[in-house]
C-alpha cells in the first residue's frame, strides 16, 4: 500500500518570487467526492475495514499490525516451559530410567499427556542446552557425570515415540486426579471436585471428545450420556510399561517364556483391576450425584401426578355409576307406587260401579214392585212372576250405563204405573231395536 | 446465534471457494503452498455441470446428470441458479426447455420430478435443489481434501438481489455449509489474477467479461491500491455459450437435412443429442482448428458424423460474436469511460475460451491494454476457474474471522466510501511544457495515501511541487494523409492496411485543471529525487509532505476538508 512509485519525470524549478509560510501554500480545494460501494474482498479491503472500524489512520494501523506480528513470534519463544529442577531428579541414575517421571525431566509437568510433540521437542532442546555434558565441562565441573543428560535423552526418545508414550501415559500416576472423599463433596462443590477426575480419566478414552460431568443445570439427557459413556468406557490404557524386564542374556528360553507369561498375566490382571477401579469410581460419583436424585424425584413426581389423576378418574366413574343406579331405583319405586294407587282407584271405582248397579237393579225391581206389578189390584203370583222375569231379562241385556239411565227414568216415573210401564216398554223396545232382545220376548211391558 | 458461534469454535472451520453458476459450478481452495487450485470431483471434472438427475430414487450429479438430459429429461433439473429466491413471474424459463420445467409453488419456483423410488412425482423447490447441489459439491471437496468442509465463500452475479442472497445462504446452510461471504463474480475474477504471487498492486481499470453458458455479464472495475470498485455493469441473459452452440446445431442440422431430408431439431431427443454433442464440438473448436461431431442414431436410427473447421464456425458465428463485443463496448460507455482508459480486459466464463471473441475484443482496445484470455495471453488463467479461485482466495482470508466480524466488515457502513471524482497529481515539466501525471487516480476510495518519487531538475536547486487535480482528455489527431502516388501498384492487402492507417490516432492527454497546493523544496542536490506523499481524508482534507530523498527535513502542509 505504502509502496513508493518512482516517476521518471522532472519537477519544475521554483519560479523566482515564489514564497510562502513554511514553504507551503494552499491554493484550492478538491472537487466533491462520489460515494461508491467498494467490493468487500481482498487483503487491502480487509485492511481498509480494519482501519475504518477501529478508526485508525494508515500509520497507526501499520504500527498496530506490526506489533501484533511481533508479539506472536515472541509468544512462540516464550511459551517454553521453565520449571524448577528438583536436585533429587538431577542426581538420578540414568540406568533407572523406567522409574523416572519423563515429563518432569523435560519440565513439562504442567502439560503431561496434553504436551504436543512440538512442545516436547522444544523442551528437549532447552534442557539439552543447559545440561549438555560439554557445557558442564566448560563450566569447570570436572566430574564426568552426564547422568541427567542421559535421562533427558531417554525421556525425549520415549515421549516422541507415540506407542511408548502411550505406554508411559497409561501408568503416569502423576497425571491422575484422586477422587474426592465423601466429606469433601458434602462440604464443597460436587461438580468442581469430580469434574477434573473424569477429565483426567478421559485421556484414556478411545472415543474423543469425552463427555464432561457438567453442572447442576445439565439436562437429563447429557447426564445420562455421561454415565452411559463411563459405564461403557473404551480405554486404551495398557500396562506394558510395568513389565518385568525379560533377561536377554540367553540364560534359557524357558525362563524367558516364563517371564513373558508372567508379564502377560500381570498386564491382564492390572487391566481388569483398572476396569473395576473405574467402575467403582463411576458408581461412587453416581451415588453422590444430586442430579440423579433430582431426575428421579421429577420422574416420581410426574408418576405420582399421573397415578393421582388415574385414581381420581376411577373414583369419579364409580360415583357416577352409583348416582345413576340410585336415580333409576327411585324412578322404579315411583312408578310402582303410581301403579298401586291406580289399581286401588280402579278397584274402588269398580266397587262403586258394582254398588251403583246393585242399587239401580234394586230401583228397577222396586219400580215394578212399587206399581204393584202393573196390576190394578193385588197382583197375582203369575203376573208378578212374569213381570219379574221380564225385568231380569231386560236387566241381563243392558249394561251398567243403560241400567243407570233406566233407573233414573224409573225414579222420575215414581209410582205412576203408566209412566213406569212406558219407561220399561221404551227400554225393551230400544233393546229389540238394538237386536239384543227378540220382539215379543218381553211381554209384561207391552 | 450462540449455538452457531459455539459450533464454529468447537469444530474447526474449513472453508473453500465455490463458484455456483447456472450451467456449471466449481470448487477451489488455497493449497498449503498458497496457490489457488480448483478441485476435481469424483469424475475428474473441474467444471461440474449444475445439473441433478434422478433415476429410481438415485441421484446423479454433474456430467452424469447432464447425459440424462437426453433420456430422462423430465427428471433432470438444470439451469436453476437464477431461479433461486425469485418468484415465478419474474423468471425466464427458456433454458429449462429441455429439462424439468419450473413451476410455481407458493411464492417460489419448484420442479416436479420423480426423485424417490416410488412412482409418484414430488414437487421440489429450487432451494431444495440448490441444497442438494451444494451438498454434492461439499462432498466432492471433502472427499478430495480428506477433511470435512463446513464453510465457503460463494460467488454470485453483481445483480443478485438480497432475496436471492438470503435464499442462497439458507440453502447452503441446509447443506451444512456456513456461507462466510457472498462475493461478486467479476471481482472474484480480478482477485484470482491479483492473488497470484507475482502480481503487484497497481491502479488499473479492468473490464471483466464473463461469458457463461446461458448468460453474459460484463463489469468495469476500478482497482485502486488493491481495493475494487465496480463502476458499471451490463448483462445479457440470452447471450452465452448456448448461443454459439445454437450456431453449431443449426449448421449440422442443415447438413443433415441435405442428406436425409429430415430435421433432427424437430425430434426432442435428437435435439438434445445435438445440443450435448454440439457443445462438445464447440469446445473442441476453441482448442483445435478442426472438430468432429458424431452421433449414433440421431433420428430414425441414422448415425451421423461430420466435421467442422474453426474458420467456418467463426464465419457462422459472426453475429453472435458481435453481440459479445457490443456488450463490452456498451459497459465501457456506461461507465463514462473510453476504451483508452481500460488497462486490462479479463475474460472469464466458459465461452471465453473461444479464441475469436478475445481477438475481436483486442481490436476494440488499444495495444496497451492487456487482454487476459487463453488465446491472447499465455499467462492467462483458465477463464472457467477464475471465480472459484477468487472465492477460494477470499475464503482463505476470512476463514479465521468470526461470523460477526465478517458481517461488520462487509456492512455498508464500511463499504460505502467517498471516491475521488478527479485524479490528483503533480505538475511537472517536460520539454519546457508543463504537464501533469496522476498520483491518485479518479475513483480512488478514500482515505487513500500515495507516495511517489520524482526526479528533480538536473541542475538541482529549489523545486516547486504543485499538487493539482487533473482531467483526462482524448486527443484526436488526424494522421498525415499519405500520398497515394507513392504506392500505386499495391495489392489488396496493403490497401486494407492503408485503410486502417487512415483512422484517427487517439491518445490520452492529461491537463491540469484545479491547482490545490504548492510546496517548495529548497536546495535540492543535482540529480537527486524528491519524494511526495499525499494523503487524502474521507472528508477531502489533504496532507502533503515533500522531501528530498535522503534529506532529513520535509515540507508539510495540510488542507482542511469540506466537512
Amino acid at each position: 500500500m505504502a509502496s513508493v512509485q518512482v516517476v521518471n519525470v522532472s519537477l519544475p524549478s521554483l519560479p523566482s518570487g515564489w514564497s510562502a509560510d513554511k514553504d507551503f501554500k494552499p491554493v484550492g480545494a478538491l472537487s466533491a467526492a462520489v460515494q461508491r460501494n467498494i467490493e468487500p474482498v481482498g487483503p487491502h479491503f480487509l485492511a481498509h475495514a480494519r482501519r475504518k472500524r477501529h478508526a485508525r489512520t494508515f500509520s497507526e494501523d501499520e504500527r498496530i499490525q506490526a506489533q501484533q506480528n511481533v508479539k506472536k513470534t515472541e509468544e512462540d519463544e516464550d511459551e517454553d516451559i521453565s520449571e524448577d529442577e528438583d536436585p533429587m531428579m538431577l542426581s538420578r541414575d540414568a540406568k533407572d530410567w523406567k522409574a523416572q517421571d519423563h515429563y518432569a525431566v523435560l519440565g513439562l509437568t504442567k502439560y503431561r499427556w496434553r504436551a504436543t510433540p512440538e512442545q516436547i521437542k522444544r523442551a528437549h532442546r532447552k534442557k539439552v542446552l543447559r545440561h549438555h555434558p560439554d557445557k558442564k565441562a566448560a563450566m569447570g565441573q570436572r566430574d564426568e557425570n552426564d547422568n541427567f543428560f542421559k535421562c533427558i535423552q531417554k525421556a525425549t526418545e520415549l515421549l516422541l515415540d507415540p506407542v511408548r508414550r502411550r505406554q508411559f501415559d497409561s501408568v503416569d500416576e502423576a497425571a491422575d486426579i484422586d477422587p474426592p472423599s465423601k466429606k469433601d463433596v458434602q462440604k464443597g462443590n460436587f461438580y468442581k471436585l469430580w469434574g477434573p477426575v473424569f477429565k483426567a480419566e478421559g485421556r484414556f478414552s478411545n472415543k474423543q471428545p469425552v463427555p464432561q460431568l457438567g453442572d447442576e443445570d445439565s439436562t437429563q439427557e447429557s447426564v445420562e450420556t455421561f454415565y452411559n459413556f463411563w459405564y461403557n468406557f473404551d480405554s486404551w490404557r495398557s500396562f506394558e510399561y510395568l513389565d518385568e524386564d525379560i533377561p536377554d542374556d540367553g540364560e534359557g528360553r524357558d525362563q524367558k517364556r516364563q517371564t513373558e507369561k508372567k508379564n502377560a498375566n500381570a498386564r491382564r490382571k492390572r487391566k481388569s483391576e483398572d476396569i473395576a477401579r473405574l467402575r467403582e469410581l463411576v458408581d461412587e460419583c453416581l451415588a453422590l450425584d444430586e442430579r440423579i436424585k433430582k431426575f428421579r424425584q421429577q420422574a416420581r413426581a410426574g408418576k405420582d401426578a399421573k397415578r393421582k389423576a388415574k385414581e381420581d378418574e376411577a373414583k369419579r366413574l364409580i360415583e357416577e355409576r352409583e348416582r345413576a343406579k340410585a336415580e333409576e331405583e327411585e324412578k322404579k319405586k315411583n312408578a310402582e307406587e303410581a301403579a298401586k294407587a291406580e289399581r286401588e282407584e280402579k278397584k274402588k271405582a269398580k266397587e262403586a260401579a258394582k254398588n251403583a248397579a246393585k242399587k239401580n237393579k234394586r230401583v228397577l225391581k222396586g219400580s215394578v214392585k212399587d206399581v204393584n206389578y202393573f196390576a190394578d189390584g193385588e197382583a197375582s203370583a203369575a203376573q208378578v212372576d212374569a213381570v219379574l222375569t221380564d225385568v231380569d231379562l231386560v236387566m241381563s241385556k243392558i249394561d251398567v250405563d243403560e241400567l243407570a239411565e233406566l233407573a233414573s227414568r224409573l225414579t222420575i216415573a215414581g209410582k205412576d204405573s203408566g209412566a213406569v210401564k212406558a219407561a220399561w216398554a221404551a227400554e225393551s223396545q230400544r233393546l229389540v231395536e238394538a237386536g239384543k232382545l227378540k220382539g215379543g220376548e218381553v211381554k209384561a211391558f207391552a | 446465534m450462540g449455538d452457531a458461534v459455539n459450533g464454529a469454535s468447537e469444530t474447526e472451520r474449513f472453508a473453500i471457494g465455490i463458484s455456483f453458476g447456472n450451467s456449471s459450478s466449481s470448487i477451489a481452495r488455497i493449497s498449503p503452498e498458497g496457490k489457488a487450485e480448483v478441485i476435481a470431483n469424483e469424475e475428474g471434472d473441474r467444471q461440474i455441470p449444475s445439473i441433478l438427475s434422478y433415476i429410481d430414487g438415485e441421484e446423479y450429479h454433474g456430467t452424469q446428470a447432464k447425459a440424462q438430459l437426453i433420456r430422462n429429461s423430465s427428471n433432470t433439473v438444470a439451469y436453476f441458479r437464477d431461479y433461486l429466491g425469485k418468484d415465478f413471474k419474474s423468471i425466464d424459463a427458456t433454458p429449462c426447455h429441455q429439462s424439468a420445467h419450473p413451476q410455481q409453488k407458493d411464492s417460489t419456483v419448484a420442479f416436479t420430478i420423480r426423485d424417490t423410488e416410488s412412482e409418484t412425482r414430488n414437487t421440489v423447490t429450487v432451494s431444495e435443489i440448490t441444497t442438494r447441489h451444494l451438498r454434492r459439491l461439499k462432498q466432492s471437496a471433502t472427499d478430495f481434501l480428506g477433511k470435512e468442509v463446513n464453510a465457503a465463500v460463494i460467488t454470485v452475479p453483481t445483480n443478485f438481489t438480497d432475496a436471492q442472497r438470503e435464499a442462497l445462504i439458507a440453502a447452503a446452510k441446509a447443506a451444512g455449509i456456513e456461507v462466510l461471504q457472498l462475493i461478486a463474480e467479476p471481482v472474484a475474477a480480478v482477485m484470482a489474477y491479483d492473488a497470484r504471487p507475482e502480481a503487484t498492486v497497481t491502479d488499473k481499470l479492468v473490464v471483466v467479461a464473463d461469458f457463461g453458458g446461458t448468460r453474459s455479464d460484463v463489469a468495469v472495475i476500478a482497482c485502486r491500491g488493491g481495493m475494487y470498485t465496480i463502476l458499471a455493469t451490463a448483462h445479457d441473459y440470452e447471450l452465452g455459450g448456448a448461443s454459439l452452440d445454437q450456431v453449431i446445431i443449426d449448421h449440422f442440422a442443415k447438413e443433415f437435412i441435405k442428406k436425409h431430408k429430415t430435421d433432427p431439431r424437430e425430434d426432442a431427443r435428437g435435439l438434445a443429442k445435438l445440443k450435448l454433442e454440439g457443445e462438445g464440438t464447440r469446445k473442441a473448436l476453441s482448442l483445435s482448428a478442426n472438430a468432429q461431431l458424431s452421433i449414433e442414431s440421431l433420428v430414425d436410427g441414422i448415425d451421423y458424423g461430420s466435421t467442422v473447421n474453426r474458420t467456418r464456425f467463426e464465419l457462422l458465428s459472426n453475429k453472435v460474436f458481435a453481440q459479445f463485443t457490443g456488450l463490452i463496448e456498451q459497459v465501457v460507455k456506461k461507465a463514462e469511460l473510453d476504451v483508452l482508459d481500460i488497462d486490462e480486459v479479463i475474460f472469464s466464463g466458459g465461452a471465453s475460451h473461444t479464441p475469436k471473441i478475445a481477438q475481436l475484443a483486442a481490436n476494440i482496445f488499444p495495444e496497451t491494454t492487456t487482454i487476459l484470455a487463453p488465446s491472447t495471453s499465455t499467462s492467462a488463467i483458465n477463464p472457467s476457474e477464475l471465480s472459484a479461485r477468487g472465492a477460494a482466495f477470499q475464503a482463505s482470508l476470512v476463514q479465521e474471522f468470526d461470523a460477526e466480524d465478517i458481517e461488520q466488515s462487509i456492512h455498508p457502513m464500511v463499504t460505502v466510501t467517498p471516491h475521488l471524482s478527479k485524479a490528483i497529481g503533480v505538475e511537472f515539466t517536460s520539454n519546457n511544457e508543463t504537464s501533469f501525471q496522476p498520483l491518485l487516480n479518479a475513483d480512488t476510495a478514500l482515505p487513500a495515501r500515495r507516495i511517489a518519487q520524482y526526479t528533480a531538475p538536473k541542475e538541482g536547486g529549489d523545486v516547486l511541487v504543485r499538487v493539482c487535480e487533473g482531467a483526462r482528455e482524448i486527443k484526436v489527431t488526424k494522421p498525415e494523409p499519405k500520398t497515394k502516388e507513392e504506392k500505386p501498384a499495391d495489392d489488396e492487402d496493403s490497401d486494407f492496411d492503408s485503410d486502417e492507417e487512415e483512422e484517427d490516432i487517439r491518445e490520452i492527454v492529461w491537463k491540469t485543471e484545479n491547482p490545490v497546493a504548492e510546496l517548495a523544496v529548497k536546495g535540492v542536490k543535482a540529480g537527486s529525487k524528491v519524494e511526495v506523499m499525499v494523503h487524502v481524508n474521507p472528508d477531502l482534507g489533504l496532507q502533503i509532505a515533500v522531501r528530498e530523498v535522503g534529506g532529513s527535513t520535509a515540507v508539510r502542509g495540510a488542507i482542511n476538508g469540506s466537512a
